[in-house]
């Protein structure tokens, strides 16, 4: 199979409209609870689900979203979905967290970690069943300080099963730092599994079709699992309303509400040393800082931003691409917020 | 007496007992921000982030309270606490058991819980009656910022585990981490008796396992728990206008149960309507029922629970809470069919 960027684009393009749409529908308040974008991770999604074929198995976690969209589901039945409506993926059950297609073997989970025993439970099946399918895991790397994960990991490379490990490092465990959570390398702890790994910028999309060809290749001929750690960052923070991000943004506004107590904190009579209580203070206004750092800097590694620079040799073929996504997506969100509007109205 | 939000409650009853007693510690996803003010106060040292490792960081909790400390950990939602189950059901409940009485594990496990803000059944469970089911866990679950305090003071003061449960329409700020994210479109039915209220100056500990009535009532007796709570207050005003006197207890721990405020209540009433946003079937209301049954008490008996798997949408998952119309309904249904119990 030869790369194709022109596709690849055209799927990240997809997923990145929709979601952005999906933010915009969060904003006016017409999806309820939390939402976990996928924006930032589209090159690793579209170039690992380039190859996958029909009974291939996706285990997904809570960004379920772009998968879906590039695995060929209608994004109207996910957008019905997330807004609740009874025609949606899930007739309104699941959210966005609990996305489900047993037609297309996608299962998703809201729970970190847990995509890597799901997709071990796949891939058995698969071995048994479906010679030369594979299943694909999505996680992030927090979720690889789950016993669940690491156990999953240990039990594809012993059963040597048709796994591919997609783990999306984006260097932050929710507000933590993986710096402060996540000891050793990633890649040589799934190596010291005997897992073979492979390392690769993630927010580029041609490097990762290649590495996920690879790992592809090789469970497909029988010869096992692989761990694909793939270099990411979240545009939109962990989810919208993301804490950190929203501090980050409105320095001024939200600091005044927030810090107040946090001042009266470092003088109360009983509690650490106020040494002790500066520090722990710097070390939240370091976390503002640095997300405040990351995500001026994100426009740089935006995996589309990327993706069409490598396109811009032909402009009219671009611009045809764009219009066209663009249309789709605007078909779709019209008609999906007018099944909804009507069938609330009757 | 001064006013205090739920979460400034729980907040400053911790604060309260970390300052007087150095062996609490918390630690857990994220406190470094979740609980920023006591980070502050009491630096990196008793206020420890962990790795999202729940299996872990709930197990050591375990021995870590066996060894001298008293850890408040926290898993974030109770639904999380699945991943950590082994900790809670073979570990910190039978230790006391096991060691012949000879060693407590003073621990509190502290999650938010509860419905209503459209996250979907795998962050929105209760929990409190699957998690009472096991011997030597107690399980907490205040309805106001003065039980919320008082509780956690409670908790603190325990010698087995106590599992502390904070409903998030209670708790301003994880409403705004999981629900509306800073964005003012969105409106959640937040009973406001319970966000907000009169706290004491000093906490003292309310005593596990004491009920507070809520409500006298002479037709018919209420029994729940958290946010249900409040919505039984507001069906037993509706119902007052169809000249129906119901009461309304607030179990506040559902382990160790307040039987003989229950029991007390039924047999003047004789009538028992459980309302209890954990599920159905095999859990809080069946044993409500059980334990007044078993004191001798003949009465009429309705439950308005969670049947099923917490729908995603918000207009599935309010049918499936308790909400007030359902027991508004329960409680015709239950005084309508046998107009004079007695």
């Amino acid at each position: 199979m030869e790369i194709d960027i022109w596709t690849l684009y055209a799927q990240m393009l997809r997923s990145r409209l929709i979601e952005k749409a999906v933010q915009s529908l969060w904003e006016q308040g017409l999806i309820s609870g939390e939402m976990h974008l996928g924006v930032g991770e589209e090159a690793i999604v579209a170039g690992v689900l380039a190859h996958v074929q029909e009974g291939d198995a996706l285990a997904l976690d809570h960004r379920g979203t772009p998968p879906l969209v590039m695995r060929g589901i209608d994004p109207s039945l996910l957008v019905q979905e997330f807004l609740g409506h009874p025609q949606g993926l899930c007739h309104g059950m699941g959210g966005h967290m609990h996305l489900f297609s047993p037609e297309y073997l996608i299962a998703s989970s809201g729970i970190v970690g847990a995509s890597a025993p799901a997709a071990v439970g796949f891939a058995l099946a698969n071995q048994l069943r479906r010679r030369g399918k594979v299943a694909i895991a999505f996680l992030g790397e927090g979720a690889m300080n789950q016993g669940m994960a690491l156990e999953a990991i240990n039990l594809a490379v012993v059963w040597q099963l048709p796994a591919i490990f997609v783990c999306k490092d984006d260097q932050w465990a929710i507000t933590t730092p993986s710096a402060n959570t996540t000891v050793a390398n990633l890649a040589e702890r799934a190596r010291g599994f005997g897992m073979p790994a492979i390392q690769v910028d993630g927010s580029d999309v041609e490097a990762v079709w290649f590495a996920a060809r690879e790992a592809f290749t090789r469970a497909r001929q029988g010869g096992g699992p692989t761990f694909l750690h793939a270099s990411c960052s979240h545009l939109e923070g962990h989810f919208l309303g993301y804490i950190l991000l929203r501090l980050a943004r409105k320095p001024s506004l939200q600091m005044l509400s927030n810090s107040w107590p946090l001042l009266k904190s470092l003088f109360y009579s009983k509690g650490a040393p106020f040494r002790q209580r500066l520090q722990a203070l710097f070390i939240i206004l370091n976390l503002i800082n640095q997300t405040q750092a990351e995500h001026s800097a994100m426009s740089r590694s935006d995996p589309l931003v990327r993706a069409r620079l490598k396109l811009l040799s032909e402009p009219p073929r671009l611009e045809d691409l764009e219009n066209g996504v663009r249309q789709e997506i605007n078909q779709i969100f019209e008609s999906a917020l007018n099944t909804s509007s009507f069938d609330k109205g009757g | 007496m001064k006013q205090a939000s739920f979460a400034d409650a729980i907040e400053s009853a911790l604060a309260q007992a970390m300052a007087d007693d150095p062996t609490i510690i918390i630690l857990g996803e994220d406190v470094h921000i979740f609980r920023s003010n006591q980070f502050v106060r009491f630096g990196e040292q008793r206020v420890i982030s962990t790795p999202i490792s729940e299996g872990a960081f709930v197990g050591a909790a375990v021995s870590a309270a066996m060894a001298g400390l008293h850890p408040v950990v926290e898993v974030m939602l109770v639904d999380f606490v699945g991943v950590a189950m082994d900790a809670l059901l073979n570990h910190a409940a039978k230790i006391e058991a096991f060691s012949g009485g000879r060693w407590k594990v003073p621990l509190v496990v502290r999650a938010a819980c509860g419905g209503g803000y459209g996250d979907g059944g795998q962050h929105e469970q209760s929990l409190w009656g699957w998690l009472a089911h096991i011997p030597g866990l107690n399980v907490v679950v205040p309805s106001t910022p003065a039980d919320a305090g008082g509780l956690m003071l409670a908790a603190l003061e325990a010698e087995n585990p106590v599992i502390y449960l904070e409903h998030k329409l209670l708790s301003d700020y994880w409403l705004d981490s999981l629900g509306a994210g800073g964005r003012k479109t969105v409106q959640y039915d937040v009973p406001q008796d319970g966000a907000h209220g009169y706290v004491p100056d000093d906490w003292v500990p309310i005593p596990l396992g004491s009920a507070a009535v809520r409500r006298a009532g002479s037709d018919l007796t209420m029994v729940s728990v958290g946010v249900s709570v409040h919505r039984c207050l507001e069906a037993a005003s509706h119902l007052e206008r169809n000249d129906i006197d119901a009461g309304v207890i607030d179990l506040r721990s559902v382990s160790p149960l307040d039987r003989e405020t229950i029991c007390e209540a039924v047999s003047k009433t004789r009538r028992l309507l459980v309302v209890d946003e954990d599920y159905q079937s095999f859990g809080l209301s069946g044993e409500l029922a059980a334990i007044a049954l078993e004191a001798g008490l003949s009465f009429d008996y309705r439950r308005v629970c969670t049947t099923g798997t917490i729908p995603y949408a918000r207009q599935l998952e309010e049918h499936v809470l308790p909400n007030t119309g359902r027991i508004v309904e329960a409680a015709l249904e239950l005084t309508q069919t046998h107009p004079t119990p007695r």
